[in-house]
């Protein structure tokens, strides 16, 4: 982070002037809520699930970019967090009929404890780097087999979502492709990134990037390591778990593989770093990059140009494209679109 | 202790990612890890044979765990070589492994020949392939962070699976033997297959770790992972060592995915779960470390089929998964210490 020219951010800024550029950020998300409310009059009804994927994608990116982004702890596992939330709805729906907003509430806390426990013992024995990002994937590993095997949670068959006869919003279930559920999305992508900035502007969301970047030094002027890392990978754990709730709500479906599997970390980590890893906005520029690629490529193959009529019907070019993206990004703007889209500014 | 800790910190080449401390928690396991693991695999024996209560399926489970074994010690030394050498936690392993399947794949269904022809197909293949990547790509991210490299060989690892998918299709393809009889070994049965991909991982394995110890570019690897600056210093082509340092890498992954291609089931996302085994396999030998990956493969395997019987109900990779995370907890540098390949 070389931002020693900008005010606000890593070094804690004078009090006015950081509730400034938070009054900022919070009016930039207003205006980004309020074009993408348009989205519903916008796109076709059967478009509507692009908009929700952006919306699952731009929520798992918040929660990983908060942990992994400003908190410098590199995760390979969100999927785990993930799985949680949409494991913990779909569970206490099915065997109890408890309304998803209160397994909402119970996933993101058990969510929130089980990231608590695996950075206590992490952080504990000292695992860095490339080690926690490792050992982040495994847990998620191990949840998938666990999910796989128990009957308990039903196995491999996972948990159908009993449909109802009629719309509601207490049981957050609508008719397919109804408005409700990009509006709800919506709704809780906002309140995930207002909770982000709220926290980053926080006394511990300072520490959490103080600790990232020279965690010897935070420590040496009495930040208390241990429990800020923990309280921010227990926040980015419980915004991971409400995507999760989330999806399952929207599909209507979960088992061992949609949860749990690796894919869902990708998916967490893709966004964010294309976007821009440690910028607040990056989450969902990436997200709005990520979210249309497999249904754009589906329909485009369908009737492919004419060099391309070897792939028609073929699946697989959407992740095609979007690690091609990965890479280059990567490789070329470590920064992320986003970040370097600041740089750009700052140097200008 | 305190003698021990010393001697154990003089050790030059840690892999500079993690920070020694809390030694005395380590005692047991720091102490004498070989022992602990041998131990810890007797123990599971036992455990094994109290659950299933049967020496017949105790006696199959080593016998398929062993086996096992030899294939992921040849995977697993060419991620650990990778790793020792250019310092690239390389995500895409299980991918290029997956790119050997499809080889052999293709040579055997379009010469309608023994699938084994196409054993030197996949090693140069796949050593050219890396070769490629590791000069267009990776090595224009020398000394760049562990996780910008992590996450370019996660994209690698999504397009390669996803390209097999764009030309294969996702329907399961196989490569079988036209005759694959069962060979008796102490009681226990492995196809032959099954064998012939042990013995011949084992022969690749060791013709590897000669040409690291016993050839002069072989030599030259080592030293750059001893000291990249020192190597270039001495007039080694750090740049030309790197590339065919990951092409080599990427050859074992091809060499495991043609042997194992005989007994499974083909798809593009079937390297996937070799990638985590593989990198269990390299951090209980030690990250970088090529002979500790050799001889941690069999324990991997013997782990994963005696847990299996264990653990039953479960899946096998669950005890390799708890392993894991002991090894990575409790002794990161492996049970044989990291130090240059």
């Amino acid at each position: 982070m070389t931002t020693t020219t900008a005010p606000p951010a890593p070094t804690p800024a004078p009090t006015r002037e950081r509730a400034q550029s938070l009054k900022r950020s919070l009016l930039i998300l207003v205006a980004i809520a309020a074009v993408a409310a348009c989205a519903p009059f916008v796109l076709p009804e059967s478009r509507q699930s692009i908009a929700i994927r952006v919306l699952i994608f731009a929520m798992m990116a918040i929660g990983w970019n908060l942990m992994s982004g400003y908190g410098g702890m590199f995760s390979f596992g969100h999927a785990a967090y993930f799985g949680i939330g949409a494991y913990t709805d779909t569970y206490l729906l099915v065997t109890f009929g408890w309304s998803p907003w209160l397994a909402l509430v119970v996933g993101a806390a058990l969510a929130a404890l089980v990231a608590a426990g695996i950075g206590y013992v992490a952080f504990r024995y000292k695992l860095r780097s490339a080690y926690f990002a490792l050992g982040t994937f495994a847990i998620a590993e191990m949840l998938r087999l666990l999910a796989t095997n128990t009957k308990w949670v039903n196995g491999t068959t996972g948990y159908h979502v009993p449909l109802l006869p009629e719309s509601s919003w207490t049981m957050l279930q609508f008719g397919a492709n109804a408005a409700e559920y990009f509006y709800i999305g919506l709704a809780m992508v906002v309140v995930c990134m207002v909770v982000t900035l709220l926290y980053l502007r926080s006394r511990s969301g300072i520490y959490t990037v103080a600790i990232r970047d020279n965690e010897d030094a935070a420590d040496a002027l009495g930040i208390s390591v241990m429990r800020v890392r923990l309280t921010t990978m227990a926040l980015s754990a419980a915004i991971t778990a409400a995507a999760g709730m989330f999806y399952a709500q929207y599909y209507t479906f979960v088992d061992p593989d949609t949860a749990f599997g690796s894919a869902q970390s990708v998916q967490a980590i893709a966004p964010a770093v294309i976007g821009g890893v440690a910028t607040p906005w990056g989450p969902l520029v990436g997200a709005l990059i990520l979210g249309p690629l497999a249904d754009l490529t589906v329909t485009w193959l369908r009737t492919p140009p004419a060099f391309l009529d070897f792939l028609t019907g073929r699946s697989g070019l959407d992740v095609v494209l979007y690690a091609i993206l990965l890479i280059v990004i990567a490789l070329v703007l470590p920064k992320g679109i986003v970040g370097s889209i600041q740089e750009w500014w700052k140097r200008r | 202790m305190t003698a021990r800790t010393t001697s154990e910190e003089a050790v030059p080449s840690e892999g500079g990612t993690i920070s020694r401390g809390g030694t005395s928690r380590r005692a047991a396991l720091g102490r004498s890890p070989v022992t602990v693991t041998f131990a810890l695999l007797i123990g599971l024996t036992v455990a094994a044979l109290l659950r299933s209560g049967s020496t017949a399926i105790t006696g199959q489970a080593l016998l398929t765990g062993l086996i096992a074994g030899g294939v992921y010690s040849l995977l697993a030394m060419g991620l650990s070589l990778i790793f020792g050498v250019l310092d690239i936690v390389n995500f895409a392993h299980g991918a290029f492994l997956g790119v050997g399947l499809f080889v052999t794949y293709e040579v055997a269904h379009q010469t309608g020949l023994n699938p084994y022809i196409a054993l030197p197909v996949a090693i140069v293949g796949l050593f050219v392939l890396g070769a490629l990547i590791q000069l267009l790509l990776l090595n224009r991210t020398i000394g760049g962070s562990l996780e910008r490299q992590l996450l370019i060989t996660l994209g690698l690892s999504l397009l390669i699976s996803n390209v097999l998918l764009l030309a294969f299709g996702g329907d399961p393809l196989s490569a079988n033997l036209t005759s694959d009889p069962g060979v008796h070994v102490f009681g226990a049965v492995a196809n032959l297959s099954r064998v012939i991909a042990f013995g011949a991982a084992l022969v690749l394995a060791v013709l590897l770790y000669v040409l690291l110890e016993r050839t002069s570019f072989g030599r030259a690897i080592r030293a750059v992972a001893a000291s990249r600056q020192g190597a270039g210093l001495v007039g080694i082509d750090v740049r030309l060592v790197y590339v065919v340092t990951f092409g080599l890498g990427t050859a074992c992954a091809g060499a495991a995915g043609m042997l194992i291609a005989p007994f499974t089931t083909i798809t593009p996302t079937a390297g996937d779960q070799f990638n985590i085994l593989a990198f269990v396999v390299v951090v209980m030998g030690g990250l970088g470390n090529v002979t500790g990956a050799l001889v941690s493969g069999l324990i991997v395997g013997l782990v994963e089929q005696l847990g299996g019987v264990a653990i039953a109900g479960q899946s096998p990779l669950l005890g390799v998964f708890i392993l894991f995370l002991l090894i990575l907890l409790i002794r990161p540098q492996g049970i044989f210490g990291a130090k240059a390949p």
